[in-house]
């Protein structure tokens, strides 16, 4: 369970909401509402006072490394710090080839230059990268967006196959079908200013 | 002295020679004029007070005078790599860690070259210490500008890939590797490039002044060599330190990537 308390992400009013463990929590809210930053304050990629605890242990007593192992940022872009993707991957890693599968990628892939990839392949790829050594929470900030509807469905499958084995999520997407496919509640964001307390989470 | 001494005719006429970069610039509209006049006045005028404040200060042989001299050095070196930052970095954060380095390294390697290998009587003899950190100190600058300046730069450009390794649980050295080695190399390669063409294209300017002053060309080459040295160390180490405290200045204590704090810059609220 990913415990929210308070978190102040510029922009928007302390927000505290809970992920119990193997569900999908949606973050909506218009274009520049601070959906990525909230993930990112999450990540603890920008600072952001506030208490965050996974499955009960305070994020501020451990250190940023083991806390991005646990709590993982997809971001809609995935960036690239290799010439090729199996760099970047943790390589011989056992999961590597049904993750792979699962997302319909071959396995050429891994040894082609990342510049020469598609943008869905990198997303795809991206996924993959992330998932390597199962963080306990994702947060995915537009997992689909580069995608075609097959390779969207594959990667719905997996995110409902990772909830179903005991990771949480938290989605942000621009597809209302997808967020009604996938989420089990609902976090609707609003500009702190106009007195409006800016969070109204409710069961799908 | 066996030199021939310059009367102020002969830099006259050897000022004469800007009219050419007047002309060029005159003839190319490069509008070039007002910063030739400058800096040629500047030159003039700064070499002049260097003269004479150096003339007194080796008169004094105080190792209080020398070391206030020495400072001043080191504050201008700290201030002008500050000077030489494109965008960021621009800060007192900066100051702070291009003057300290400078000021480490310039005590350092001064002290080792002059203290212990050149040993002169005393050993703090403004005569060699002054030159010497003078040297130490114009090259140390000038790779700790650089390498600032390509850290800042690489890590603005490559945001994207450290912020991916930092989320995927790298510490921030390890995440910012790729920038980090990249400013190290190019703080690094002036003084090698230096040292594998000196002698055979240009003369340095210590062994010139040496030799036109009526120094043994071969004990003059024997100076060149220590300060070679000298400087290749003081690059490395003030590289190494400039670098390590760059990403130190680019990250916080949580590893997070903060470019806002030294460019000032708000990052924009994106959806």
């Amino acid at each position: 369970m990913l415990r929210v308390e308070r978190l102040q992400v510029a922009g928007l009013p302390p927000l505290s909401f809970e992920v119990p463990t193997g569900e999908c929590l949606a973050v909506e809210g218009a274009s520049g509402t601070g959906k990525t930053l909230l993930l990112r304050a999450i990540a603890d990629l920008d600072a952001a006072p506030g208490d965050v605890t996974l499955d009960g242990e305070e994020r501020r007593e451990m250190t940023p490394q083991e806390w991005r192992r646990r709590v993982r940022y997809c971001a809609a872009e995935p960036a690239w710090w290799c010439d090729t993707p199996r760099e970047c991957l943790a390589t011989g890693h056992p999961r590597i080839d049904r993750l792979m599968q699962s997302l319909d990628l071959d396995a050429v892939l891994l040894d082609q230059p990342v510049a020469t990839l598609s943008t869905g392949e990198r997303q795809r790829l991206a996924l993959v990268r992330a998932l390597l050594d199962e963080p306990k929470v994702l947060l995915l900030d537009e997992p689909t967006g580069a995608l075609d509807p097959q390779a969207t469905a594959l990667t719905e499958e997996l995110i409902r196959f990772q909830l179903l084995s005991g990771h949480s999520v938290l989605l942000v997407s621009h597809d209302e079908a997808q967020v009604e496919r996938l989420s089990h509640a609902r976090l609707l964001l609003s500009k702190a200013n106009g007195g409006d307390d800016g969070e109204r989470a409710r069961r799908s | 002295m066996s030199y021939v001494s310059l009367t102020p005719l002969d830099i006259v006429l050897a000022a004469a020679l800007l009219f050419a970069n007047g002309l060029i610039s005159w003839g190319f509209r490069l509008r070039l004029e007002k910063s030739i006049a400058i800096a040629s006045v500047r030159m003039v005028l700064q070499l002049a007070l260097i003269g004479v404040v150096l003339k007194f200060i080796f008169a004094q042989t105080s190792p209080a005078w020398t070391v206030v001299f020495a400072l001043v050095m080191v504050s201008a070196a700290g201030v002008e790599v500050v000077a030489r930052q494109h965008r960021g970095f621009a800060t007192w954060r900066t100051l702070g860690l291009s003057t300290a380095t400078l000021l480490f390294i310039g005590t350092f390697v001064t002290v080792l070259g002059v203290g212990a290998i050149i040993s002169p009587d005393p050993w703090y003899s403004p005569r060699y210490i002054l030159p010497i950190l003078g040297m130490v100190l114009g090259n140390t600058m000038t790779a700790v500008a650089l390498v600032l300046d390509v850290l800042n730069e690489a890590a603005r450009r490559e945001r994207g890939a450290i912020e991916a390794r930092l989320a995927h649980g790298a510490p921030r050295f390890e995440a910012l590797g790729g920038p980090l080695r990249t400013a190290l190399r190019t703080g690094m390669m002036p003084m090698l490039n230096s040292m594998a063409t000196t002698g055979l294209v240009a003369l340095p300017g210590m062994m010139t002044g040496q030799i036109i002053a009526g120094a043994d060309p071969v004990g003059a080459a024997k100076y060149q060599m220590l300060i070679m040295f000298l400087i290749a160390g003081a690059t490395a180490l003030g590289s190494f330190l400039a670098a390590v405290g760059g990403v130190l200045l680019l990250t916080d204590e949580r590893h997070r990537l903060r470019l806002d704090v030294d460019a000032g810059a708000k990052r924009n609220a994106r959806s």
